[in-house]
């Protein structure tokens, strides 16, 4: 399977050599954002070419891969990053989140709680957290270094100020460790409590901006908030209509323009894999039917 | 009780020899002055007398070449000069003040006028969104700007409104200590007078020290108890501003006062 002109997950060594590097010093410092000499990837920016060096770093050939875009697994980022791996690294892929030994992720944290020994990959498009507050990239160097965080919160005080609530959905800014304040790439606000103490290896990598930044496991992470306006991690008020669970995050999905709509678990594992042990959502039918059908 | 009448009579702010050199050109030579509480210092000349030059040095913005800014910290004094980064831009934001000609380099444009005001009190650990968002309100009510202004971007606000902004924005911690550049520059004159009204009256309530760069005699002439005169880098002259303006010694100094125009 593997095409042989391509090294091993499709870098060359002195390269993963480089990458890894900056991992073990992300992994160091907890949210602190490591410069790495990003490469060209064989995928245009904002496909994940971050993430994707990150995972070719990681990947060894015992590895079994995820790879899920907006916690679907058949998506067509999903779908081209798997490909790709399956040909450059030949390594065995799957779509149940607990046989995975290495997830790359955009934007969404799997349902499924992570174990330990388990890689989660990011991709992330801006990791400065604080660059449309303040532009100077010199600057935002210098507020981490010193540790000045109240712009974070002048961004929160504006939502409030304007709609009543931290309106910030996604994107939403953390604290690691009690020092570093980190963007934890688009995920739903939903997914942000699972960032905290996981015991699996959180490795974000933002290719087009060249940083890669890591929460190790049993890492405390604390989104921002007011003292009168604690963090809410929200959902849409409805239970997916596929499977039924309730405590999962759900997309909407559009079915008829009479204004028909349904909600499913953006997780796809998730659902596929409630609906295989038999639970049912409002709209769903069991399994074996709708295979047949 | 006898506390209470004694005048304080260490300085706030101690300068010593302070020197800033372009290459081989001069920024400022060789300035001391001392700065006593509750006192307004006002710096005039004319453009490129190394004016800003100092009162960058004096805020910490640039590193001066040679000299001293001794600030008298709750702890005692300290060299600003060569503190720690961190610690003198702690200070910046809390017992210090800077007041921009231009209200666009010292406010947050596309942040409401409540943001703004709030940043500081944000930046040195507020997390009550209610507590900030009153105070907000009631240091609008100082600058006299509407409270129904609080959630507008500085934008929408006149110049002479989004300079009161940024003094409302500036005193929000309670500084001890206030520079200004200019900042009644770009003004018209009804807008500049009412200003240096408000700076008054805020000046003498709150007891602040502040040094004010200008060109403006009239400015300093309000504001300032003390005046220095500066020339090419060098302080010709200084004094009691009425002292200064009144019978000035330096012929520099008598070519400024002379070129006033009297209306």
């Amino acid at each position: 399977m593997t095409e042989h002109s391509y090294n091993f997950a499709y870098l060359d060594e002195q390269t993963k050599r480089m990458i890894r590097r900056a991992i073990l010093k992300g992994v160091a410092v907890p949210g602190y954002q490591v410069p790495f000499a990003s490469r060209e990837m064989p995928m245009p920016y904002g496909w994940g070419t971050g993430g994707v060096q990150v995972t070719a770093a990681c990947l060894t050939p015992d590895d079994t891969l995820k790879v899920i875009d907006q916690g679907a697994d058949d998506t067509t980022n999903a779908v081209s990053i798997r490909k790709f791996f399956q040909r450059t690294a030949g390594v065995a892929v799957t779509e149940a989140t607990t046989e995975a030994s290495i997830i790359q992720t955009r934007h969404r944290i799997p349902e499924t709680a992570l174990s330990a020994g388990q890689i989660l990959v990011y991709q992330v498009p801006i990791p400065e957290p604080l660059r449309f507050l303040e532009p100077r990239e010199t600057e935002t160097r210098k507020m981490h270094e010193l540790e000045e965080y109240g712009l974070m919160h002048v961004k929160l005080y504006e939502d409030i100020a304007r709609h009543g609530t931290i309106a910030t959905a996604y994107a939403y800014p953390v604290k690691v460790e009690g020092r570093y304040v980190m963007d934890p790439s688009p995920i739903p606000k939903f997914d942000n409590p699972k960032l905290s103490n996981s015991p699996a290896l959180q490795l974000f990598g933002a290719g087009r901006e060249q940083r890669i930044y890591a929460v190790p496991p049993f890492t405390t992470v604390v989104s921002l908030d007011f003292d009168d306006h604690p963090f809410q991690p929200t959902k849409a008020p409805h239970d997916c209509d596929l499977c039924g669970a309730s405590e999962s995050y759900l997309d909407e999905v559009i079915t008829d323009d009479q204004g028909g709509r349904m909600f499913v678990c953006s997780d796809t594992d998730f659902c596929q894999t409630r609906r295989a042990s038999g639970h049912i959502g409002a709209l769903g039918v069991p399994v074996s039917e709708g295979d047949a059908a | 009780m006898t506390a209470l009448f004694q005048l304080d009579d260490r300085p706030l702010l101690s300068v010593k020899g302070l020197t800033k050199h372009y290459g081989s050109r001069i920024g400022c030579a060789d300035v001391s002055f001392d700065l006593f509480p509750g006192e307004v210092l006002g710096i005039v000349g004319e453009s490129g007398s190394g004016k800003s030059t100092l009162l960058s040095c004096l805020a910490g913005h640039m590193t001066p070449d040679q000299g001293q800014v001794i600030f008298r910290t709750t702890d005692g004094p300290r060299d600003t000069v060569t503190m720690a980064e961190a610690e003198r831009r702690r200070m910046a934001r809390t017992d210090w003040a800077f007041v921009h000609q231009n209200p666009r380099d010292g406010l947050r444009m596309g942040v409401s006028a409540g943001g703004n005001v709030g940043e500081r009190l944000m930046a040195i650990g507020g997390r009550h969104y209610g507590d900030i968002r009153a105070k907000a309100i009631d240091w609008l009510g100082r600058v006299e700007i509407a409270a129904d202004r609080i959630d507008d971007r500085p934008r929408a606000f006149s110049g002479g409104m989004q300079q009161r902004l940024q003094i409302a924005r500036n005193l929000v911690t309670g500084p001890r200590l206030v520079f200004m550049d200019e900042p009644t520059g770009g003004l018209d004159v009804s807008v500049q007078a009412r200003l240096l009204d408000l700076l008054r009256s805020l000046v003498r309530e709150m007891g602040l020290s502040a040094i004010i760069v200008t060109h403006d005699l009239a400015v300093v002439r309000l504001l300032a108890d003390r005046l220095m005169v500066m020339k090419g880098g060098h302080v010709v002259e200084q004094g009691l501003t009425d002292q200064v303006l009144d019978d000035p010694q330096h012929s520099y100094t008598q070519l400024l006062v002379s070129s006033v125009l009297q209306v």
